[in-house]
């Protein structure tokens, strides 16, 4: 797991300093002495490696102290000077990671729900349908979906707010929009899975014994009916938080999507890096708990 | 994960029999048909600028006017062409990573394969888009700076030339960028397929009769899985045509004034507002869009019954 994160802070550490330009090149005709004595500050001048074991905090900076990330200390921001990009994470992470659970919460229930209902009424209208608007929305790209729900029913009928983050109901159309792709992947995962546990013989059983309709499905089925959806929640959350980029820039919300584009386009390095090794603690640790919790479902069918 | 499956016969006549799949074939081709011949036929420059900003769709412009004054059907005619370029090209850089990924996980199996996977698994749950979006961010310049002085001869003839590709160095980057992260589900599919064709007898035969390894790949296990190659294929391509248009729409693809999908939406998503809707900057290219993607997913779907019937769900 810590392998891994090293390689992304790595990858994108080195990435970044391969960039043409660097950070200091925006502002016009900076004398070469101050350019020189700014990147001297933010410990980036010398070779590469010793810039980066200095960001990872395992080399002294400039001020003779060991600050990088281990510990805890991500740099200032480049771009916005007075301000360290914990800060700014601290200030947007909390709302990206509000839109991703809401998201997150709506996939996997819808998915599971829609999926089942699809599998159980299988060959019916209901199948059909659910299975034609499930391809329907992983088709169509969710930049599509934010504006045509911002048309719809922030200006047509004023029911939700355009964008901007403001109360909860500002959270409704972006979460379904962030979602709408992953409710449908699921919903296909799990039909296919359910369809599969369905003709297994202890569904058979447990309808043998006279238990009604809804306790088969619901509690017996869709414990095991549910495991492709739980090893593909690791990907899921990797696609939220990629989604969230294009969402929070539809939304106008002021998550650490922003952040994450503006840091690209002004070569803000330490943002950038900020933002990246922080979605991806973020996800390996979410894996890390998405295995376990398969260990466990898997565990509780073998000894069932 | 199935048993390999070598595509069962007939599977050209069951597509055919296949209403949806005919459908999306139909769309398809017209599409397709409509991005080569479209800018010839419909003879209006998409990057020419007028007077006539925000002209709702009507005779002169079909699908009306941007902000400006570009005609906005010539210009979704452009943006087709850009979109399913980086699509079909990306898909076959995707393709060719994946397979050999795929075939050699598979073929060498053991360790070498459990270690391979779990890349893959590691790659499935990040967030690659972002790592993606830096790649192509700041290899743009390395690709402007070496593309000028490159060139692709055999003897005196120039097959191609760099400096005219300098224009097209961010889509090229594209291309290359969106088939690195998008090989991951065909290598994992390959591999499967590898594993249970590889222990069948006819490949058993052949290392008995002393073939080499590669040759075993290329000439007994790769033929024996190319329909479902070509499955992920169709599949593929939507998949990349969807990241394209991300990056453009978050204006980190294709650069003004050339136009992808992505960013011809961008631009239609920054005019919808209460006072004035200029509706047909976001509808036109979202339903081009869409009808594309849907028709690619609808057809991979379709393949994949027609080629794997037990697949079906």
């Amino acid at each position: 797991m810590l392998v891994v994160l090293l390689c992304v802070i790595t990858f994108t550490f080195v990435l970044v300093q391969l960039a043409p330009g660097g950070p200091f090149t925006r502002e016009r005709s900076i004398p070469p002495t101050i350019k020189k004595e700014l990147e001297a500050r933010y410990n980036l001048d010398g070779p590469i490696w010793q810039q980066f074991t200095t960001y990872l905090g395992v080399r002294k900076n400039s001020r003779g102290e060991y600050s990088g990330i281990l510990q805890g200390d991500f740099q200032p921001s480049l771009k916005y000077r007075d301000r360290s990009v914990r800060e700014l994470l601290a200030q947007s992470l909390p709302i990206s990671a509000t839109l991703g659970f809401a998201a997150f919460l709506l996939a996997t229930t819808g998915g599971v729900w829609l999926g089942s209902l699809a599998a159980v009424r299988h060959r019916s209208p209901t199948d059909l349908c659910a299975m034609l608007a499930a391809l329907f929305f992983i088709s169509i790209p969710n930049f599509v979906v934010g504006p045509v729900l911002i048309m719809l029913f922030a200006i047509k009928i004023q029911a939700l707010p355009v964008g901007g983050w403001t109360s909860w109901t500002s959270l409704v159309l972006p979460a379904i929009t962030l979602a709408g792709p992953y409710v449908a992947y699921i919903a296909r995962l799990m039909r296919t899975s359910m369809l599969e546990v369905l003709h297994q013989d202890f569904v058979r059983t447990a309808r043998a014994k006279g238990l009604s309709e809804g306790r088969v499905v619901y509690q017996h089925a869709l414990k095991v009916g549910i495991l492709p959806v739980v090893s593909y929640l690791g990907p899921l959350a990797a696609g939220l938080v990629t989604g969230s980029i294009v969402v929070e820039t539809i939304f106008n919300i002021p998550g650490s999507g922003p952040f994450f584009i503006g840091a690209i386009q002004n070569n803000d390095v330490f943002l950038l890096e900020g933002v990246v090794i922080v979605d991806c603690l973020l996800i390996v640790l979410f894996n890390f708990g998405v295995d376990i919790a398969y260990t466990w479902l898997d565990r509780r069918i073998r000894l069932e | 994960m199935s048993s390999a499956t070598p595509p069962p016969p007939g599977a050209w006549e069951r597509l055919r029999k296949n209403p949806v799949a005919v459908g999306a074939m139909v769309v398809l081709g017209l599409i397709i048909l409509a991005a080569i011949f479209g800018p010839a036929l419909y003879r209006v420059d998409p990057h020419a600028t007028s007077h006539a900003q925000y002209q709702p769709p009507s005779g002169d412009h079909f699908f009306g006017t941007d902000n400006n004054g570009r005609d906005s059907l010539a210009r979704i005619l452009e943006g087709a062409r850009i979109s399913l370029l980086v699509g079909f090209c990306g898909a076959i850089v995707s393709l060719f990573v994946g397979t050999s990924y795929g075939l050699v996980s598979g073929y060498l199996g053991g360790r070498v394969d459990n270690v391979m996977m779990r890349i893959v698994e590691i790659l499935y749950a990040l967030p690659r888009l972002l790592l993606i979006i830096i790649f192509t961010f700041v290899f743009d310049k390395q690709m402007k700076d070496w593309l000028t002085t490159w060139k692709l001869a055999i003897g005196k003839t120039v097959l191609i030339n760099g400096p005219d590709l300098v224009g097209y160095s961010k889509i090229i980057i594209l291309i290359f960028a969106l088939g690195l992260i998008e090989w991951l589900t065909m290598a994992r599919i390959v591999r499967g397929q590898v594993l249970s064709l590889k222990n069948l007898q006819f490949v058993t035969a052949a290392r008995a009769l002393g073939q080499s390894h590669t040759r075993i790949i290329i000439r007994h296990l790769l033929p024996n899985i190319i329909g479902i190659i070509i499955v992920y294929l169709t599949l593929t391509i939507p998949a990349v045509i969807l990241d394209e248009s991300f990056l453009s729409f978050l204006g980190l693809g294709v650069q003004a004034p050339q136009a992808s999908w992505g960013s011809l939406l961008s631009d239609g998503a920054q005019v919808i507002n209460p006072v004035k809707s200029y509706w047909w900057l976001l509808v036109y290219p979202a339903m081009v869009m869409s009808v594309t993607l849907l028709a690619l997913n609808f057809l991979g779907d379709a393949l994949r019954d027609a080629l794997d019937p037990r697949a079906r769900g």
